[in-house]
């Protein structure tokens, strides 16, 4: 054997075993959902079933929960991709000396652990509203969509950074030439240009929300999301009940990606179109200017 | 003892920093000729309004006054409502002496179950991203400087898939598979290479592998990120002169995705040393992890201020690992958070 199959052979063995650990656990879980032994497991197969999807839909908790993490995820999406935007935006306007400091301070929250602003959210508006008498502040749904869009305004601000980066700044130059107001260019020109960011950074912080644990756990008291139930659920004991959500979370994002990836190929091949048309005329414009000069 | 009403001033210290910044700003010797446009100019008044507001909401009230009144209930007792802010009510380092010492009660001299669970927790939590670091290198080597486009775009498709799944579910599949009657236990036995079940939740050995795998992606991503910028030709050139493979992953790659390998290690140390999820649901009767400990202080214990010290312990912990891997990788912090 060459040396090159003997690498093809190791890589194709390390792969292996790297999609095994990685999917492994989910295709037991997915399959124990099925099976109709009351313990989730995979194997003897003692029937199929789907009586544990049934249970799921019939836990009143859970739907409770996941009515909870719906409304909490929206609402991190309205707060946090503001939030990011700004933040991003003031990064490259901010008092020169002042920029490291700011930097530590808004990305800070991305390597906190969760847990611990999940704490300092409830102390501090525990706090605040005891000392200015606005008690119905202090509210799980409200301090969960606060604690949870501290640290995820930080990812939408670092999606944001990237993509401000390749702004050309010709492009608001000309604008303001033309005699559109700084608001306008805000509008016409630097928000069309981030679309592509706003919508990932979307998508990015409905899902870190709706999947959070750690701070959420802390940050809404005693009301429940999806996740805080799920977790009383596990803890409890294990039922293929809990596979069965799993099944279904599994089922809801494999087709949420497929419409991720479908929408992202329409916008790469509408940018290509335009790209294209550009070149078109600009193409014509040069012939045009080719045969006047060559008529005269 | 100083009395405990140290809210206002905590109010306070974010708004004297902000203007020691703007009187600097405001101060600067300006280059002559030149006329900058001022803040509101250049981004027009309802804009720079927005930025303004969001930024001080963010940054003020979501990150560092949470952050500073959590250190300030730290310093101070339990006490019921009625007594706070009270006579009694005075800073204290009780919660700090308890994570040391233990309650007063207790006969023994020190808080080992807590010391040793912070520890081990930090401990584990270090070669998690070890392991993770070893398996990730090699994918992300690939994916970075060997695969095709097509390829890694279905190769990144895979790698994110599971991570839609929730953590707690992700943890519970790792209960399927290791718990006594689980996979891994049914197939040793009907092997027949052991008679009893093997204990793995007991031995924290899922939790560990939990761990693992729950913080995979952050690796990865890292990594990758980092290697993918490493122009190909450095490696062909020194592969035509002659140098083996571990001399190019030694000297030429590692060296050169230093940032990449360091962000990706913090991050899955701070989310291991962090998590709360794992631990909760692959924990065994016996394990010690930190965060769980913390969880009880507040929903057992009902100790908020000794919830609030031990939280900040483990913040200690965490930003003393992330400057002592800025300070060995010669790093900044922006080459790290990305």
């Amino acid at each position: 054997m060459s040396s090159k199959t003997v690498m093809n052979v190791m890589l194709a063995f390390y792969m292996a075993i790297f999609f095994g650990f990685l999917f492994g656990p989910l295709i037991v879980m997915g399959v124990s959902a099925f099976n109709t032994s009351t313990y989730p497991q995979v194997y003897p197969i003692e029937g199929l079933t789907l009586s544990w999807f049934d249970k799921l839909l019939n836990d009143r908790d859970m739907v409770y929960g996941l009515k909870n993490s719906l409304w909490i995820g929206m609402w991190v999406v309205v707060l946090s991709v503001p939030l990011g935007l700004a933040a991003a935006m003031m990064m490259s306007q901010i008092y020169s000396k002042a920029r490291s400091f700011y930097y530590v301070i808004v990305v800070s929250p991305v390597l906190t652990p969760g847990v611990i602003i999940g704490i300092s959210t409830v102390v501090f508006w525990r706090d605040l509203t005891t000392a200015t008498n606005s008690k119905f502040l202090y509210d799980g749904v409200f301090m969960a969509v606060l604690g949870q869009s501290s640290f995820i305004s930080a990812y939408c601000m670092l999606m944001f950074m990237s993509r401000l980066n390749r702004f050309d700044r010709a492009q608001e130059e000309a604008g303001l030439d033309l005699g559109a107001s700084q608001t306008q260019v805000f509008f016409h020109i630097l928000l069309p240009f981030l679309r592509p960011a706003i919508f990932s950074s979307a998508v990015l912080a409905f899902l870190s929300s709706f999947e959070n644990y750690n701070t959420t756990t802390f940050a809404i008291l005693a009301d429940k999301t999806l996740t805080t139930v799920l977790a009383g659920r596990v803890r409890q004991g294990t039922t293929p009940a809990i596979s069965a959500l799993a099944v279904l979370i599994i089922a809801v994002t494999i087709v949420g990606a497929i419409i991720y990836e479908i929408v992202k190929r329409r916008e790469d091949r509408e940018r290509q179109a335009r790209l294209d048309a550009a070149h078109a005329a600009e193409l014509r414009e040069l012939e045009s200017i080719e045969k006047a000069t060559h008529h005269a | 003892m100083l009395s405990s009403t140290g809210h206002p001033f905590i109010f306070l210290l974010p708004v004297i920093a902000i203007a020691i910044f703007w009187v600097m700003a405001k101060f600067e010797p300006k280059p002559v000729g030149v006329t900058k446009k001022s803040f509101f100019e250049r981004n027009g008044t309802p804009v720079a309004i927005y930025l303004i507001a969001a930024v001080a909401f963010w940054s003020l009230f979501m990150i560092v006054l949470p952050q500073l009144f959590m250190v300030e209930m730290s310093f101070r007792p339990k006490l019921p409502p009625i007594e706070m802010g009270g006579p009694k009510d005075l800073y204290t380092f009780e919660n700090y002496h308890y994570f040391i010492y233990g309650s007063t009660t207790s006969s023994d001299a020190i808080n080992w179950v807590h010391i040793k669970a912070f520890f081990l927790t930090i401990f584990a939590s270090l070669l998690v991203a070890i392991f993770n670091f070893a398996l990730c290198y090699p994918l992300a080597f690939y994916m970075a400087q060997v695969a095709r486009p097509a390829r890694v775009r279905f190769l990144l498709l895979l790698l994110i898939a599971p991570y839609w799944v929730n953590e707690i579910l992700r943890a519970f599949a790792f209960r399927i598979i290791f718990s006594s009657g689980g996979l891994i236990n049914k197939i040793l036995l009907g092997m027949g290479w052991v008679d009893q079940p093997i204990d793995f939740i007991g031995n924290d050995i899922a939790l560990y592998a939990g761990l693992g795998y729950a913080y995979m992606l952050m690796m990865i991503f890292s990594l990758y990120n980092a290697i993918e910028t490493l122009d190909h030709a450095q490696i062909e050139a020194a592969r035509d002169l002659g140098a083996p493979w571990w001399h190019i992953h030694a000297f030429i790659v590692i060296p050169f995705a230093k940032p990449g390998i360091a962000s990706g290690c913090t991050l899955v140390f701070m989310l291991s040393a962090g998590s709360l999820a794992a631990p909760l649901v692959l924990g065994g009767p016996r394990s010690l992890w930190f965060t769980p400990i913390l969880y009880d202080r507040f929903f057992q214990a009902f100790n908020w201020p000794q919830g609030a010290a031990y939280a900040f312990i483990l913040l200690l912990a965490c930003v003393s690992f992330v400057l002592l891997v800025l300070r060995l990788g010669r790093l900044s912090l922006g080459e790290i958070a990305k």
